[in-house]
């Protein structure tokens, strides 16, 4: 997964470092290893994803080995290694969701969005995946978008037609 | 109506924010308990209310606390369990988002009692909002000198931070939870020991989940005695339940331990009954890994009784006839529901959570998915059936962790309570691409199967 095609060279800003910082000073001294994951939500809401470059200087900068990055990257399912669409949709697919019409909601999406899970739109604006459980049971089918991991409750077709609509203009705007 | 300790003012306007949430009489807890009473006395007050942990395991909060090592000159530390990940579980996300200084407040009192001078809110990566919302919550109580050096005059520190996880339910499960927040891939620790000798940085620790530290402050208000007066036998207390699936009104209920499984179905005051005014068909009273019951059993048992929510009750029977009542999470099957579909559903959840540790967990939830996938769409064989069986009494008990367990249990139930539903899918593989099952001989309103 880790590839050199997947690289990409990245040059951390000094807002984002002084985020880091701030990271670093909720831990014991000598104990900031365990900034990672916040640190790697941080990199992945710049870039969208983690790249080897971006995770080899989050290591510089804990002072850690670069694998201790890689083996956590790769355990935790919201990191992307690999680049994503502009908005990566994420629908719940566990057993409650699906009591709901959750199963129906992801070919919807696949059927209008016209990828397959895990791929990206040829404009690069969309992506979409199932997850597990999102601790909305009561409100499905649900999905969410990160960075922001906005919630969207309840839907139905019509629903997801007009998200990926109003999400389409806002793309257009910016 | 029951009582509502936890959510009694949640449809205030304004209770998320810090002067509302005072205005209503937040924050006593943590004057009286700073104030006028020991760490040890708060540890006691937790005992006397009977307040069994509200995660899953429900082991009893106020001897979990008692059991914190306390070396001399060694940091102890208060982890809150907000991973929240058990699929139909989400009333801590309903919590921390509406009322989330039910929380802090909590975790003040809680930390005092422990001697903790920092601690964590663990909240799974997902619930970003959730992390911006308890961020925002804490600086409104430090700003408010109830956080921070000499709390309220007492001389008292403490500090609290928010940390995410990175989507993985095995950190739900404490010690991968200790190892996550150490910034470490989520796999379980060998125990012993355990965390309350030597936790987060080898430091004792308690986790406890976001419920059970919010039922702190109403018990500190109150007294225990007066919060083990609700409940049942060794339930005491209020609950939230998640409630979802097929019912007409699914959401987040605070419930008096000891109501009917039946009145929380089908009243108005909770799910409001069956949507389409269909069928139960079955039900998962506690989450995706306690046993799925059939209709008949899981508003009577097996003996005949009215099966209530309390954690004695929903156990009776053992696993032959009964299940648990687990984190609350409280899922709903209309007769339309498919058993065999739901049950590969879970176990792909497992096989996709299992941190792979261990072979039987990691091979053994693998294999239960192919099997009930096959079977599921038409493939599947009477020998799957028993191999189904046999590979998930291969991974009970044999595991690192209670994942494997977890795993298991859902797969046993199914088979022992719908055996018939399975054996249709192998019998008739093309009809049962076309149509569901429907109800069987468990359904409602006919007599319980024993065993
Ligand atoms: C696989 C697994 C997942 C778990 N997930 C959660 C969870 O999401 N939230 C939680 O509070 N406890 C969870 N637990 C239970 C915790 O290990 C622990 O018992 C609990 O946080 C203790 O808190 P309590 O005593 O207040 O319930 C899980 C356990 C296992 C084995
Ligand atoms: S039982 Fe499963 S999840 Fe738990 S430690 Fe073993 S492999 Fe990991
Ligand atoms: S099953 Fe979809 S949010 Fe829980």
């Amino acid at each position: 997964m880790l590839s050199v095609q997947e690289n990409f060279p990245v040059e951390f800003s000094d807002a984002l470092l002084a985020k880091f910082a701030e990271v670093v000073s909720r831990y014991p001294a000598g104990k900031q290893k365990s900034a990672l994951l916040p640190i790697l939500h941080l990199v992945q809401a710049e870039y969208g994803w983690l790249s080897t470059d971006a995770m080899d200087k989050v290591a510089a900068f804990l002072q850690i080995k670069p694998i201790e990055v890689y083996e956590v990257a790769t355990f935790y399912t919201m990191y992307f290694l690999r680049p994503q669409g502009k908005y990566a949709l994420e629908v719940c697919r566990t057993g409650p969701c699906c009591l709901v019409g959750a199963e129906r909601i992801m070919k919807h999406i696949e059927d209008r969005l016209g990828v397959r899970e895990g791929e990206v739109t040829a404009d690069g604006l969309f992506s979409w995946r199932g997850v597990e459980c999102l601790a909305a049971c009561g409100y499905g089918p649900v999905l969410q978008i990160g960075p922001e991991y906005t919630f969207y409750e309840n839907l139905t077709e019509e629903s997801v037609d007009q998200l990926i609509d109003t999400l389409r203009n806002k793309a257009k705007e910016a | 109506m029951g009582r509502k300790l936890l959510l009694e003012h949640i449809n205030e306007p304004g209770i998320n924010t810090f002067a509302v949430y005072r205005q209503k009489g937040g924050y006593r807890a943590v004057e009286k308990a700073l104030k006028t009473m020991s760490p040890d006395d708060v540890v006691e007050e937790v005992k006397k209310s009977g307040l069994r942990g509200r995660g899953g395991a429900g082991f009893p909060t106020g001897l979990k606390w008692s059991f914190l090592a306390k070396p001399e000159g060694v940091p102890r530390y208060l982890v809150c369990n907000a991973d929240e990940s058990e699929p139909g579980t989400f009333k801590d996300r309903y919590l921390m988002t509406h009322i989330p200084h039910a929380l802090i407040e909590g975790m003040i009192v809680s930390s005092y009692a422990l001697g903790a001078h920092t601690s964590y809110i663990y909240v799974r990566g997902e619930m970003m909002p959730q992390i911006r919302i308890l961020e925002q919550a804490i600086a409104e109580a430090k700003a408010a000198g109830l956080l921070g050096d000499n709390i309220l005059g007492t001389g008292y520190n403490l500090e609290i931070y928010v940390q995410p996880g990175g989507g993985a339910y095995i950190c739900g499960e404490e010690t991968a939870l200790l190892e996550s927040l150490e910034g470490k891939r989520g796999n379980p620790r060998i125990k012993p020991p355990f965390p309350a000798i030597a936790g987060l940085y080898g430091c004792p620790t308690v986790v406890n989940n976001v419920e059970s530290i919010a039922a702190t402050v109403p018990i500190i208000n109150d007294g225990g005695e007066e919060y083990a007066k609700i409940g049942i036998e060794r339930s005491t207390g209020t609950k939230l339940i998640s409630a979802s699936g097929n019912i007409n009104k699914p959401g987040v209920y605070e419930i008096e331990l000891g109501v009917s499984v039946e009145e929380f179905i089908y009243s108005d005051e909770y799910c409001g009954g069956i949507t389409n005014g269909k069928s139960l068909k079955a039900l998962v009273a506690g989450g995706s890994s306690v046993p799925i019951l059939p209709a008949n059993l899981i508003t009577k048992t097996a003996a005949g009784n009215s099966r209530l929510m309390t954690y004695e009750s929903l156990a009776e029977g053992g696993f032959q006839s009964g299940t648990m009542l687990g984190s609350g999470g409280f899922i709903v099957y209309d007769e339309d529901q498919c058993i065999v579909r739901n049950t590969w559903n879970f176990a792909r959840f497992y096989h996709h959570e299992s941190c792979g540790q261990c072979s039987p967990c990691r091979e053994g939830t693998g294999w239960m998915e192919k099997v009930l996938h096959k079977i599921e769409h038409g493939h599947g064989t009477m020998d799957d059936i028993d191999l189904l069986w046999d590979i998930q009494r291969k991974i009970e008990g044999n595991t690192i962790c209670p994942l494997g367990d977890a795993a298991a249990w859902p797969v046993a139930a199914a088979i022992r309570h719908f055996r018939d539903e399975f054996e249709w899918h192998v019998l008739n593989p093309q009809e049962s691409q076309q149509r569901n099952y429907g109800l069987a001989h468990y359904a409602d309103p006919l007599e319980p199967v024993v065993q």
